[in-house]
């Protein structure tokens, strides 16, 4: 260590009463022990968790979709969990097309070093709605639009729900989905036609354009959006 | 209570050094009284432009975004009010295209997505790969595997460092560890055939065995780098100008850091010690003897300080690793996953089966899912793979650690000027590659 800097610590869980963590070895494929957050939460919230599975030494927690947000507040505050670490946000869709798409949440509890997934079900045929989290984790404010945007799965109460890695007027729908061909639904004259009508530096969201005073200039319903508060872009 | 806001010229004017010889903190803003107080925007010299806003666009074709990143920037003046990052400019696909590969043929995607760490991600993947396939690796393959990723970190950092020079303004330290960098390609060719585009690893083991003589290479290297890396430290390190460009810039508090999901030396330097090598350990880093450094207020210095810091720290654990690498197979013992010699193919039927059945459908995991995550150079990576018991995953889903880092950018820009958006971009260390995927 140079002398120039710093105070070393040997991990984040120092100060709470966690053992040192090794490489896990061996791992058993279904037979693992499920990590005790699995137990709180059926003991807490009952009903609202439907099933508990442990693959790898994973564990995964099936939570009711109405209540993810009220689970993952408590994961988060609760002293006894204290899942601050939010690391992932994604979906899931099977090949077989009567499985219904699954919704992942991987969270991570720094101070007692637990890893926890917890998933939830979308039935095909319904709409694909599930609450944000980003009111309590700030990290799942990209990860939601990307699983917007590749899946087509509305986060109820995300405040900025936009495309993020496909542009905002993107038309062939949601890429990640299994009814998606690899190459694309358009041919290949029509998706370069329009990649060429692009033009992305003169594309502004309606948030950006708002703070120009060229105002009068804007269409009339483009003026309209803007008035009504509109964030999202064209 | 008025506050004043510093000037270039009167950064310039500071030695950067307390009286301990420790670089200076010093904050953008100072009260009449002298105390150190946030930034505020300075009131307008001209009262009558005064409210009016500009709308600027950086990118995507701009060399400081280190890629094609868009950041559409609202200034009042010099300081920035509101900054609305754009990404997406170079999606292509990775995690559709993995689930028409197997397992083998996803790794040379892998060194796509955050190409100045490609062994780095060969060797995350092949981790999580295995979890699914449930597969204990061999011991020499561990060390090799250790050995690739803090090279992996190494080259990385080095990339970070000479950009992030150059985007402040000095051009000196780039050509100096450029030249570092360079080193540790000549040894991954000799490895593995392939510069940056390595596709080090397979599910069990690796892709080739270090030819005879590569120890001693990276000995070498292991001993002269750190005399390189001291020189650029003491280039910066101190430098009044680099001090004047990097303290007080884009500050995280350690509490927003987590709740941002930063990862790496971002929420490092934030003074959160979360390191994956030691809270989740992998490749039995548990055993290896090395330091998390961490920062104090999560500025871009500390965040310089952290990196440079790490940099040190690998070479330590390259030190170790070279001193324990056993002997012994490299690859499991188990055909079903590995390729029996090529030889044999032709004369023995067991196997020819094995080469005809893994090359045309491939090895299969039973169902299930795994979720394993490295301390890549940006952070936490992640790869995340769901089986349906095919050859094939369901779901391949990388969780890129600069894609999180650079969405709290917003956050950091705001109330800071115009040129510190360059050097607070620059210290996130971001990658497009593995931004878009």
């Amino acid at each position: 260590m140079s002398e120039s800097f710093l105070p070393v610590l040997a991990g984040h869980a120092e100060g709470t009463e966690v053992a040192a963590p090794s490489t896990p070895r061996n791992i058993p494929y279904r037979d693992g022990t499920p990590n005790p957050s699995a137990e709180a939460l059926r003991a807490r919230f009952g009903e609202a968790v439907q099933r508990v599975d442990v693959v790898w030494d994973e564990t995964t927690v099936f939570v009711d979709r109405a209540r993810v947000a009220e689970i993952v507040q408590w994961l988060h505050d609760d002293p006894s969990q204290r899942y601050d670490y939010l690391s992932d946000v994604t979906a899931v869709e099977y090949r077989d097309v009567d499985r219904p798409i699954e919704v992942v949440w991987h969270l991570r509890s720094l101070p007692y070093r637990r890893f926890l997934r917890l998933k939830t079900l979308l039935y095909k045929g319904q709409p694909l709605v599930v609450p944000s989290v980003w009111a309590i984790y700030k990290s799942a404010d990209w990860m939601e639009r990307e699983c917007y945007d590749m899946f087509g799965i509305r986060f109820d109460g995300h405040p900025d729900l936009r495309r993020i890695l496909m542009w905002e007027q993107y038309k062939e729908g949601f890429p990640l989905r299994k009814d998606f061909p690899l190459r694309g639904r358009f041919s290949r004259s029509e998706q370069l036609r329009q990649i060429l009508a692009l033009n992305p530096e003169a594309k502004y969201s309606m948030e950006e354009l708002s703070v120009l005073d060229a105002f009068d200039e804007l269409s009339l319903e483009q003026r309209q959006r803007l008035r009504a508060g509109e964030k999202v872009g064209e | 209570m008025a506050t004043k806001t510093r000037t270039v010229e009167v950064e310039l004017s500071t030695t950067g050094l307390d009286a301990q010889g420790r670089p200076q903190r010093v904050p953008l803003a100072t009260d009449e009284a002298g105390n150190l107080v946030p930034l505020t925007p300075a009131p307008a010299v001209e009262p009558e432009l005064e409210g009016e806003h500009m709308l600027i666009n950086i990118g995507p074709q701009h060399p400081a975004t280190h890629g094609v990143l868009r950041l559409v920037l609202e200034l009042d003046g010099e300081t920035v009010v509101r900054c609305v990052p754009h990404i997406g400019y170079l999606h292509c696909g990775f995690e559709k295209i993995g689930e028409y590969r197997q397992y083998n043929q996803i790794i040379p995607w892998t060194d796509r997505e955050d190409y100045l760490n490609s062994p780095g991600n060969n060797v995350a993947f092949a981790l999580g790969a295995e979890r699914l396939f449930g597969v204990e690796i061999t011991e020499r393959c561990k060390v090799l595997r250790v050995i690739a990723m803090e090279l992996s970190r190494l080259i990385s950092h080095c990339v970070w460092l000479g950009t992030f020079c150059i985007d402040i303004g000095a051009f000196t330290p780039f050509l100096w560890i450029f030249q570092q960098r360079e080193r540790v390609y000549t040894m991954l060719e000799s490895w593995i055939g392939a510069r940056l585009t390595t596709t080090l690893t397979r599910v069990g083991g690796m892709g080739a065995d270090i030819p005879d003589g590569w120890t001693e290479d990276l000995a070498n290297f292991v001993r002269t780098f750190p005399k390189v890396l001291e020189e650029c430290s003491t280039m910066l390190t101190k430098n009044a100008i680099w001090v004047g460009r990097t303290v007080g810039l884009g500050a995280m508090s350690a509490e927003e850091a987590v709740n941002y999901g930063l990862s790496g030396p971002m929420l490092r330097a934030s003074g959160v010690a979360y390191d994956v090598r030691k809270d989740f350990p992998y490749l039995d880093y548990e055993t290896y003897d090395f330091d998390v450094p961490v920062g104090q207020t999560g500025d871009v210095y500390d965040r310089y300080l952290v990196r440079m810091e790490e940099m040190r720290q690998s070479i330590r654990i390259l030190e170790q690793a070279l001193k324990r690498l056993p002997d012994g197979p490299v690859n499991v013992d188990d055909h079903r996953l590995i390729l029996p010699p090529k030889s044999k193919a032709t004369s023995d039927m067991e196997s020819m089966i094995h080469h005809f059945k893994q090359v045309m459908e491939g090895p299969r995991p039973p169902i299930g899912e795994a979720y394993v995550a490295v301390e890549s150079p940006k952070g936490e990576k992640g790869y995340y793979m769901v089986s349906d018991g095919t050859s094939k995953p369901v779901r391949w889903r990388i969780r890129p650690p600069s894609f999180v880092n650079l969405s709290a950018i917003p956050k950091m820009v705001e109330g800071h000027l115009l040129s510190d958006v360059i050097a607070i971009n620059a210290s996130i260390d971001i990658v497009m590659g593995e931004i878009d995927r």
